[in-house]
């Protein structure tokens, strides 16, 4: 009994999106290799990367460390609710990565990202 | 903040106490969210988080902005993620 219930637990998926501010001293090679590492992260824990989108290097609002800017980079996804606890302790133990943020996704803000990917938004932002 | 001739701020949103000595009658406030039917605030856009901050980034009060209180609350945490990411500040003294 007990088993059946983990089991039903790891097939249901929850919609995500998670936000990671990414050290500015990395090389270019460096910052693609920390950003699909985490995309690798995301698919094998048995989830489903929808978008991923560079910011690329923005001011911040205020100094974070001796930081005051950063890569942004932004991905929607869906997932068994066991990876983010996973996703965040490697986001803690990667020193590259000075902020980040995880959030579920309910039906108003689907229906937000959903138009937001259709319009572009988040090519504006790159051009930006 | 600085106002103009109908007597609104430079955001345009909240009657002033200008706009109620002139005309002797403050403009209806209304929640922008309902009226023009957003249902989720986006904490990824700091220009139109800024409309409902004053210029310190502190979050102005539903008096002013006539905001429903469903949707003050959730601009609130929109605020408060986007203050997480360095998107906003937490504290400046900087009119924008």
């Amino acid at each position: 009994m007990a088993l059946e219930i983990s089991t039903n637990l790891a097939n249901i998926k929850v919609m995500y999106e998670t936000t990671f501010l990414v050290s500015p001293e990395l090389s270019d090679a460096d910052y693609k290799k920390v950003t699909s590492k985490f995309e690798d992260i995301i698919k094998k824990g048995n989830g489903e990367v929808t978008n991923f989108e560079h910011w690329g290097l923005k001011r911040l609002a205020y100094n974070i460390g001796n930081h005051a800017n950063a890569h942004y980079c932004y991905v929607e996804f869906t997932a068994p609710p066991r990876l983010i606890a996973k996703l965040e302790q490697e986001y803690l133990f990667d020193e590259s990565v000075i902020r980040f943020l995880t959030v579920k996704v309910d039906k108003h803000h689907a229906a937000f990202n959903k138009k937001r990917r259709e319009q572009g938004f988040g090519k504006k932002k790159e051009e930006n | 903040m600085a106002y103009n001739e109908e007597g609104r701020n430079d955001r345009g949103i909240g009657p002033t106490a200008t706009n109620k000595i002139r005309t002797g009658r403050q403009a209806k406030k209304y929640c922008r969210f309902k009226r023009n039917g957003i249902k989720y605030i986006d904490y990824k856009d700091p220009d139109f988080l800024w409309k409902f901050l004053n210029d310190q980034g502190k979050v102005l009060p539903r008096r002013i902005t006539g905001t429903s209180l469903k949707y003050q609350r959730r601009l609130s945490t929109a605020v408060k993620r986007a203050r997480h990411l360095a998107l906003l500040p937490f504290v400046t003294d900087k009119a924008k």
